[in-house]
């Protein structure tokens, strides 16, 4: 299962959520808001999620890792809003048979979710200024 | 394929959004492809060149550049995506 919140994510209530008694490991990600990105003092971030397509592509993202890498449960949560540095922004969650399964789903998860879900990152600076993540970049790069 | 005007509407996210100043328009097109959509909003968008970063999506389904739109389609223009 995948979802989106503009709520503060309590992980100790999502791992409780995975228990599976076939279950003999469980792994997790979290990502949190950092203070700096490529050198610049970041003062908070803010996502935006565009949620139906987040969710469909999501569920995809999920069940191509089940099918290379078997789990018993998974589930992903990811914050749209303003968040403050240290900040809980996403969490990923698997609990499988063996722990090899877990951790790869784990990772398969979190790096597809990173380049295919629509979902923007904003970085606010300590200076006032703003950016969106990478889209600077695009442009960037479609002006070269 | 007809390129015949077309009623598109079409959704700007994030950076998009920021630069056309609204998030939703519905335009009067002669587009064949999302790619055409892409290009004749690039005055809105301030983007120019979808490939290989950008990515687009019609009626709420993932699409190529390449995908086909027809009349009353919703055209959704997504801007490089940076979750987690």
């Amino acid at each position: 299962m995948i979802q989106v919140t503009a709520d503060e994510i309590d992980a100790a209530q999502l791992k409780h959520a995975l228990s599976n008694p076939g279950a003999g490991g469980f792994c997790t990600f979290e990502g949190w808001v950092r203070n700096e990105n490529e050198g610049r003092e970041v003062e908070r971030l803010e996502y935006e999620a565009y949620e139906p397509l987040v969710i469909s592509e999501g569920e995809k993202v999920l069940a191509e890792a089940r099918s290379r890498y078997p789990y018993l449960e998974a589930r992903c949560v990811h914050r749209t809003g303003l968040l403050e540095i240290g900040d809980l922004a996403v969490w990923v969650g698997v609990a499988s048979a063996h722990r090899d399964e877990a951790f790869k789903a784990c990772r398969y998860i979190i790096d597809e979710l990173k380049v295919r879900l629509p979902i923007w990152k904003k970085e606010h600076y300590v200076v006032g200024e703003s950016g969106w993540v990478n889209c600077e970049r695009c442009a960037e790069h479609s002006q070269q | 394929m007809s390129d015949s005007a077309k009623a598109i509407t079409v959704r700007y996210f994030a950076m998009f959004r920021e630069h056309a100043g609204l998030g939703e328009e519905t335009l009067s097109l002669n587009v064949a492809t999302a790619k055409d959509v892409f290009e004749q909003t690039r005055h809105r968008h301030g983007s120019d060149e979808p490939n290989g970063h950008c990515k687009v999506a019609i009626n709420d389904e993932m699409a190529d550049w390449s995908s086909p739109v027809a009349d009353g389609d919703t055209v959704l223009l997504f801007p490089p995506v940076a979750g987690g």
